[in-house]
């Protein structure tokens, strides 16, 4: 499958330990700042119930989603705790010339 | 724990359904009996006032299994079932057909039923409750654009419905007995918000009102207040609370007040017997015993009380809190609100405010706020982590929004 590189927001449209809704295409994503400045993506509604994750809190390298505590290490995707028990779909992401870039058709880290 | 235990659960609402789920879930491979009087595999309830009622979610999406994790997870589900009678010493439960199951460890998970309004002792075919799926369905049918619905009730019940009836174009009346919306578990300045809010899209709402007489034949057709005032329905829902589902538990001897008692393993008087969810009153650390009707606290206690049949040993410290979604707005506690907090509001964007509650050294107790969408969300998740720690917390600084509050926490722990 080819690249689908995609421009988000300016890097600092997103503050540091903070997270966006990016929206293309019909498809919602939630799109992360690290505390050490690393951007990460990943689909943008909670697998739990469809609410978008970008109102929750990130702590470290934690999403947290905004109505039933459910937890995702938004690094990887990983579900850390009920009631979200399927894993977040991570897409790469890269800084270029100060655009934050995602990849819509690629893997992110498993 | 052997294969040859059996866990029956009483009761297939959120936190029965948690519960069964868990005992799987880390690994129990006895027999789980779940049992229900719904026709239902268990769900969350949560969904019923808002989308589903509004006919955008399904009781499927609601559902905490999925047909194929259900029948993967081997959980033994007797549904459309009553339990009629619990004997601990027995360790055994009677079904309503009379056939009677042995139990290892038992948990009443029973819930509760809407509070049921008397109208003269009359029965009226278009008067609704909401508590299940099925009640939500059956109101459903009635909001069509132009109808008129009635709630009896300005809690959040009431609330919910209203704001899903003025959005499927609905004319609602709103009749509260109490002085405010919502006071039980709303500040003032939240109850203020929310009239405010329901009146700007076009609900009637009728404080401190009493019903004097109903009128109709098979269909309640009008309500006269005590006032005087007449009006005229085509639906009514009455959203008056829920009423535990004590029974099963009384009859069997053990300790209940509001609801069943339970310390914070979720033990009841009785050995082996645990209670988890709306029907649990559980003793806190003042001594005092509590009930919560929330999403929050099903899932939090259906869960631990599934570890500690299994024999762990683990106190239930989840810090309350609920939501209420109403049109575009959504609104979220955490804590205690206590009526002699030091209280101090943080304007948020938009219409947005959050009140934190103090106490006397200043250490957050608890915090409520709303906002647009889910907005409120981020700040209520960093006060439950500021309850959690205990941090003493600037006062003078508070109200000053261009403080962090992740900024306050994260200096605790610096």
């Amino acid at each position: 499958m080819s690249d689908q590189w995609v421009e988000v927001c300016h890097v600092d449209d997103i503050d540091e330990e903070d997270v966006i809704r990016f929206d293309h295409q019909q498809k919602t994503y939630a799109v992360y700042r690290s505390h050490n400045s690393e951007y990460f993506a990943t689909d943008g509604l909670c697998t739990h119930e469809k609410i978008h994750l970008a109102d929750g809190l990130v702590m470290d390298f934690v999403i947290e989603c905004p109505k039933h505590n459910g937890r995702f290490d938004y690094r990887n995707g990983k579900a850390l705790n009920a009631p979200a028990c399927v894993n977040l779909r991570t897409y790469p992401v890269k800084v270029e010339a100060g655009k934050v870039m995602l990849d819509t058709q690629g893997q992110g880290n498993p | 724990m052997s294969r040859d235990e059996t866990m029956v659960i009483v009761g297939a609402g959120h936190a029965g359904g948690r519960a069964a789920l868990t005992l799987r879930e880390v690994g129990f491979a006895g027999r789980i009996v779940l049992i229900g009087d719904e026709a239902h595999l268990p769900y969350e309830r949560p969904p019923l006032s808002k989308a589903l009622l509004k006919g955008e979610s399904s009781l499927q999406a609601c559902s905490l299994f999925s047909e194929a994790s259900f029948m993967a997870s081997g959980i033994e589900h007797l549904s459309g079932v009553r339990v009629t009678k619990l004997e601990p010493d027995l360790h055994r439960v009677t079904l309503d057909d009379a056939v009677t199951l042995d139990y290892s460890k038992v948990l009443l998970a029973t819930g509760g039923r809407s509070r049921s309004l008397d109208l003269a002792g009359r029965h009226f075919s278009n008067v609704h409750y909401l508590r299940t799926v099925d009640d939500a369905l059956d109101l459903q049918r009635r909001l069509e654009p132009g109808m008129r619905l009635l709630v009896i009730g300005g809690g959040f019940i009431g609330l919910e419905v209203a704001s899903t009836a003025r959005e499927l174009g609905c004319e609602v009346t709103i009749l509260e007995a109490g002085p405010r919306l919502a006071a039980r578990a709303l500040p003032e300045r939240l109850s203020d918000a929310l009239l405010t809010l329901h009146r700007r899209k076009g609900v009637v709402i009728h404080l401190g009102v009493h019903i004097d007489s109903v009128h109709g034949n098979e269909a309640l057709e009008s309500v006269q207040l005590v006032s005087g005032e007449h009006l005229h329905c085509d639906a009514v829902l009455v959203g008056i609370g829920t009423q535990p589902n004590l029974e099963l538990a009384q009859q069997a001897g053990l300790a209940t007040g509001s609801g069943i008692q339970v310390n914070r393993f979720l033990h009841t008087s009785a050995p082996d017997v645990y209670a988890a969810g709306d029907v649990s009153e559980m003793q806190r650390a003042d001594g005092a015993f509590h009930r919560q009707e929330t999403w929050r606290n099903a899932e939090a206690q259906g869960r631990l009380a599934a570890l500690n049949m299994l024999g762990q040993q683990a106190p239930f410290e989840t810090v309350p809190g609920f939501w209420s979604d109403q049109y575009e707005f959504g609104l979220q506690t955490v804590g205690v609100l206590a009526a002699d907090a030091r209280v101090i509001e943080r304007a948020l964007s938009g219409e947005g405010m959050l009140l934190l509650y103090l106490d006397a050294r200043s250490r957050l107790q608890g915090a409520c706020g709303w906002g647009a969408g889910n907005s409120v969300a981020k700040d209520i998740k960093l006060c439950e982590r500021l309850i959690e720690s205990q941090v003493l917390l600037p006062l003078d600084q508070l109200a000053d929004i261009r403080v962090s509050l992740k900024g306050l926490l994260r200096g605790a722990h610096a």
